[in-house]
């Protein structure tokens, strides 16, 4: 099938089967492949892309439903020279380690900080309890975002 | 994990959609936010010939909140109830169940209607249609009809629903300001199915006796259901220690809970029971 | 200039941030083809056929093969070698790489199927009949002995092997006190976020294959293609990408790691594999399912005079690569790193049908750390003593070093400590945890919660060698190119090897580029594991370094500090240089826990967790801290949540991640890691000390002694892992009935 849809701010087309998830459709279509699979049953959340504003799992739509929506990706969230701060306070907090889970704890945490930037350490916590990190043990994750929420407040102030 | 080969359509129309499914004969299925279907398809664990997505009939997505209750469209979505205030007033119970469930990006897509018709025992959404006498507003090529919770769910991952009706709908009777409820459930971890959940409510009369007592049980259960036993230990009492400690064992008498991987079904029994201890006791303060 | 020992931030980060990482299912080559494999559903049967022609013909398919095309007829199927201390008692045990005439476990590869997508592959599985005679499962280590229904027939046998770790007389020992129990820890493993792939790709014309995906031991695993695939060695690259976790799981060879290369042979064609989930679950590696039966001796004052028992250990069906390192740790390391003059552990392996066991972080010392530990608590509460000073008592001395452990047997194999005062850990522990505080808590009922603390210490042995290379090479452009055998799994090798050459060298470390793992790096390389790569791959960055100063020097005809040189005017210049190691370093730690049960559901709450670890010399604070922490949830994972399980039968049932239950970010919010730097190792010339597994060694010990402690007053024991709340639930019911 015919899909089109905006994909970190171009537009692009692709034929698709059905039954193709939007995250291979990302990675192998459109080959951005920043975004990962890592179980295909909605468990994971390492394959996290925001669509429409909102953080939702991209093995768990299909790409078909994304015809004609914003669909934003880690690669969409900085530009070609810097990383934003909310990448740098990952790294300054070694918020990661094999980087895999990393773009959809990225994507999730954007749309979370872009909706509520004062979320508390308990609120952080809840929401990325649907991603699973196997190697820092969260504790350094929930710090970079809790320090990053600062960004986006000023974000909202502009 | 690749879902199986099926075919796709977005109807515009709930009568359109309709038809889609009726013509599949049982071949088709509704695609709601997914959250329970692709996983399924994931694991193939069925396979579809005909997806009927629904996501474009943007009037099922509605919330009303009347005097006759709350009205919660079919694509109504987790994050659609977490977000409207009304509701925290108009259905505190339903607020507090639906906070369980699973985590935020699924929360985004998640439905009321999926919920319902995937039927999963451990599910929140069919534990409180059931426990609070929800009617199931569905739609067929006959036309409509409305079904009372009781008789919609009618196994573990089963239901009244026919495979050419589509749900539009789940109302919920009004809610007293006055209503005592708690809602308590169990899970290994946040966002996951409950071992065990209740969700209780009653009301209370002019010499302060606890009446029109609900409680219903997920997870310890292959289908979600009321406890009668328990609920009469409540009616027309005084919902003190002892009638709380009379429910939860009266419970636990009528439970018949599953045995699974995570825990034995003498597990989950007294789980409910202690889970109805402390929503009573938290309802009563 | 100093880079070693400071938070420097990550150089991966960098790429990885912005998801432009490249794991292998990122990769793309022009005609790739896609592999799915055909895995048994049945624990043991006969094979009598494999109906393949209806997948043959359906859309998109290329090819479908299945032992009888690798093997055919009388040939021999290639088998997984043993990697680790091979002995010859093992070959019979080694597995097949794909089943032809048995099949021994659920997910046992039978076929294996090439599609143009891999939908179409994953279509073609579906049409793929099995028939399959089912023969008696052997699903635990209690049918195994019996040797009633065996896996492996020409071996004759269940139990392939007994190890014997042994010091002073354990036996003879007779003590004022002694105490016999049970006790079982849980079968998991390491379950890598990103699951197995490879793609390999043929050239015929140039006799070449080239393997990406690779992880942890390329060096070895292309040993193993090499002989089973009748190819010189040098015919193969072994190319590494970005890892997405390895925990000693991911790249320890698997049936795949033959099947997909033998293949992309075969067709001529690019060929990729991407395990999903499922299969990730129920065919990489598990670890971790020991019975013990111990015994403790102690004197009236708490001196542990010996410890002696069995181990029972579940190897699934198979004797894979380095599964041999979980029954002897698990043997050789149950002193920890306390003074026990009396040891006497056998260690036996036992086959059953079900996955087969390789290395989990931390392999065999988890389970050694949780028997230990929990002897420790319950016989110094038998005894009336704290378990603090329990502990206090026995720990190995400072002016001890080098403290020899238990000597285990098939191969011989002896074991010191390297270095360490013991008690700084512990004093550093008990004060950040608070010790003092929280032990009024013990046992007390708060708001409806049994509250329980406890400590525990443990070493964490790394470094193996024998040897590691670095390659230095000066580039024209005046940069430093530095390449070495150590493999990145997602631990900050990159940072870590650049720190090290920069200070070595004098230079910035914007200059210096890193290059690991693939076997176009170096001449011989060996990879990551136990712990090594900081000390092995270090070390030998240290060496070439000074090998390349040498030769500047000597081209200027004078030493010069190199930030002082025109770099490109000597360039281009390269060294390798290796570091020979025979001994491990040993670094040591304590850990301290505190949660609350609730005697109603069973639900254990981690409250606080401190582990502090003395790592010798300390590279990168931040990431060593990062390591211990990521450690420690994964223990705790271990511990509360986390369990391979089958049904009586030998069917698997925890085959997705709602049913095998990984730690959330909700899960355990309270834990903090000290690093120390306080006994730099003698044998390496960094002083460092491995620190990639530290922190999970102790955990399952550690919690089980806390709940144990919260349940005293209800006489409620924990014997076996993991507590979830059915089973603390349990334990609660069975006490009362005793009572």
């Amino acid at each position: 099938m015919k899909i089109q849809f905006e994909l970190n701010g171009k537009p692009v087309e692709g034929d698709v089967l059905p039954r193709t998830h939007l995250a291979d459709c990302i990675r192998h279509q459109f080959m951005q492949t920043g975004t990962h699979v890592g179980c295909e049953h909605g468990v994971c959340g390492a394959c996290t892309v925001i669509v429409d504003g909102d953080a939702v799992r991209s093995c768990l739509m299909l790409a078909v439903q994304a015809d004609g929506c914003k669909v934003t990706t880690v690669e969409g969230l900085s530009g070609d020279d810097d990383l934003t701060p909310l990448q740098k306070s990952f790294r300054k907090h070694h918020a990661l380690q094999c980087g895999f889970c990393t773009p959809g704890i990225l994507t999730t945490a954007h749309a979370l900080l872009s909706e509520e930037p004062d979320a508390d350490r308990d609120r952080i916590r809840e929401v990325l309890s649907g991603n699973i990190c196997r190697c820092t043990g969260y504790v350094s994750i929930i710090e970079a975002v809790y320090e990053a929420r600062l960004a986006y407040r000023a974000a909202d102030r502009k | 994990m690749k879902f199986p080969n099926f075919d796709y359509a977005a109807p515009s129309t709930v009568a359109e959609a309709v038809s889609l499914l009726a013509a599949g004969r049982g071949s088709a299925k509704v695609l709601a936010g997914g959250q329970s279907l692709l996983p399924v398809l994931a694991f193939r664990l069925a396979a579809p010939a005909l997806l009927v997505d629904i996501r474009k009939l943007k009037e099922l997505q509605k919330i009303s909140v009347g005097e006759d209750g709350v009205r919660l469209g079919a694509r109504a979505r987790w994050r659609d109830i977490e977000d409207d205030a009304r509701l925290r007033t108009a259905h505190p119970l339903l607020v507090a169940a639906i906070d369980h469930v699973a985590h935020y990006q699924i929360r985004n897509r998640g439905t009321v209607g999926g919920s319902l018709a995937h039927a999963d025992p451990a599910a929140e959404m069919p534990g409180i249609a059931m426990t609070c006498d929800a009617e199931i507003r569905v739609v067929g090529p006959k036309g409509e009809r409305l079904i009372p919770a009781g008789r919609f769910f009618t196994g573990a991952l089963t239901t009244a629903l026919a495979d050419d009706e589509l749900i539009v709908e789940v109302r919920l009777p009004a809610w007293p300001a006055k209503r005592r409820w708690g809602f308590e459930e169990l899970a290994l971890r946040r966002g996951d199915f409950a071992l065990a959940g209740i969700a209780a409510f009653y009301d209370i009369d002019t010499q302060g006796r606890a009446t029109n007592t609900h409680i219903g049980v997920i997870g310890a259960c292959m289908c979600p259901h009321r406890i009668p036993q328990a609920e009469a230990m409540l009616n027309g009492r005084v919902v003190d220690e002892a009638a709380i400690h009379a429910a939860a064992r009266a419970a636990e008498e009528a439970l018949d809970p599953p045995s699974d991987l995570h825990a034995s079904a003498a597990y989950r029994r007294s789980l409910a029971g202690t889970l109805l201890e402390r929503v009573l006791q938290r309802a009563a303060k | 200039m100093s880079f070693v020992g400071k938070p420097i931030e990550r150089i991966e980060d960098l790429r990885l941030l912005r998801g432009r990482g490249r794991y292998v299912d990122d990769l793309h080559r022009e005609g790739m083809l896609h592999a799915a494999i055909v895995r048994s559903s049945i624990p043991h049967g006969r094979i009598r056929a494999i109906h393949t022609s209806a997948a043959r013909a359906m859309p998109g398919v290329r090819a479908v093969f299945t032992a009888e095309d690798i093997a055919p007829g009388a040939a021999k199927v290639p088998v997984i070698p043993m990697r680790l201390m091979p002995v010859e008692q093992l070959l019979p045990f080694e597995q097949p790489v794909i089943a032809k005439s048995k099949v021994r476990y659920v997910g046992e590869p039978m076929a294996i199927v090439i599609a143009d997508t891999l939908a179409q592959a994953e279509d073609a599985v579906d049409a793929i009949e099995c028939d399959i005679e089912p023969l008696p499962p052997v699903p635990d280590r209690h049918a195994s002995e019996t040797n009633q229904s065996i896996l492996i027939e020409e071996a004759g046998t269940n139990i392939p092997i007994s190890y014997l770790a042994t010091k002073g007389d354990a036996l003879a020992v007779k003590a004022p006190y002694v105490r016999r129990e049970r006790l079982s820890t849980n079968r998991h493993s390491a379950v890598c976020l990103e699951p197995r792939g490879l793609l390999a790709s043929w050239d015929g014309a140039k006799t070449r294959l080239t393997v990406e995906g690779v992880a942890k031991v390329p060096f070895q695993s292309r040993r193993t293609i090499a002989k089973n695939m009748d190819l010189p060695e040098d015919c193969i690259d072994m190319i590494e990408g970005d890892v997405g976790g390895g925990f000693g799981v991911r790249g320890e060879f698997h049936p795949e790691d033959f099947l997909i290369p033998w293949t992309a042979r075969k067709l001529g064609r690019p060929v990729k594999w991407v395990e999903d989930r499922r299969e990730n679950l129920l065919a990489a590696n598990h670890s971790r399912e020991i019975d013990a039966e111990l015994e403790i001796a102690c004197e009236k004052d708490g001196t542990v005079v010996a410890l002696r028992g069995r181990l029972w250990v579940d190897m699934g069906a198979y004797a894979r690569a380095n599964g041999t390192m979980v029954p002897r740790n698990a043997a050789q390391m149950m002193s920890g790193p306390y003074r026990i003059p009396n040891i006497h552990i056998e260690s036996t392996m036992l086959l059953t049908n079900k996955t087969p066991v390789g290395t989990y972080r931390g392999p065999g010392r988890f389970e050694a750390d949780f028997f230990r530990e929990r002897m420790f608590d319950i016989a110094a509460r038998d005894l009336g003593i704290d378990p603090v000073e329990f502990r206090r008592k026995n720990l190995a001395r400072k002016d001890e070093m080098p403290f020899p452990l238990a000597t285990l047997n098939l191969p011989e194999k002896k074991e010191e400590l390297d270095s360490g005062d013991y008690q700084i850990a512990l004093d550093r522990c008990l004060k950040e945890f608070g010790w003092s505080e929280k032990q009024k808590l013990q046992g007390k009922l708060v708001d409806g919660r049994y509250h329980g603390v406890a400590v525990g210490c443990f070493i964490e042995g790394g470094a193996a060698g024998p040897r590691e290379s670095a390659r230095m090479v000066l580039d024209p452009d005046g940069g430093v190119s530095v390449f070495v055998g150590g493999t990145s799994v997602g631990q900050g090798l990159e940072t870590v090897m650049v720190q090290i050459a920069a200070d070595a060298l004098g230079l910035p470390m914007e200059g210096i580029r890193i290059f690991h793992g693939s076997t176009t790096c170096v001449t011989e390389g060996f990879g990551s594991f136990h712990s090594r790569s900081t000390v092995m791959s270090g070390s030998a960055v240290l060496l070439a370094a000074k090998e390349l100063k040498d030769e500047i020097a000597k081209r200027l005809g004078k030493e010069v500090p190199l930030k002082d040189v025109d770099l490109k005017s000597v360039a281009p210049l390269s060294v390798e240089s290796t570091f020979h190691n025979h001994r491990h370093t040993y670094a040591n730690g304590a850990c301290a826990a505190h949660v609350s049960v609730d005697p109603r559901t069973g639900h254990v709450r981690l409250i606080d967790y401190v582990t502090v670890e003395d790592i010798g010399r300390i590279v990168n604070p931040l990431l060593a801290t990062g390591q211990i922490v990521g450690a420690v949830v994964q223990g705790l994972g271990g511990a509360l949540l986390e369990h391979l399980q089958y049904d009586e039968n030998g069917q698997f049932l925890t085959a997705s991640l709602a049913d095998y239950l990984l730690p959330s970010a909700t899960d355990f919010p309270s834990v903090r890691a000290f690093v120390l730097e306080d006994s730099p190792s003698p044998i390496n010339p960094l002083g460092t000390k491995g620190a990639g597994e530290g922190g999970i060694v102790s955990v399952g010990g550690v919690i089980a002694n806390a709940v144990g402690a919260a349940l005293a007053p209800l006489g409620a024991v924990p014997r076996a892992l993991p507590l979830s709340p059915p089973r603390v639930w349990q334990i609660i019911q069975d006490a009362r009935k005793v009572a």
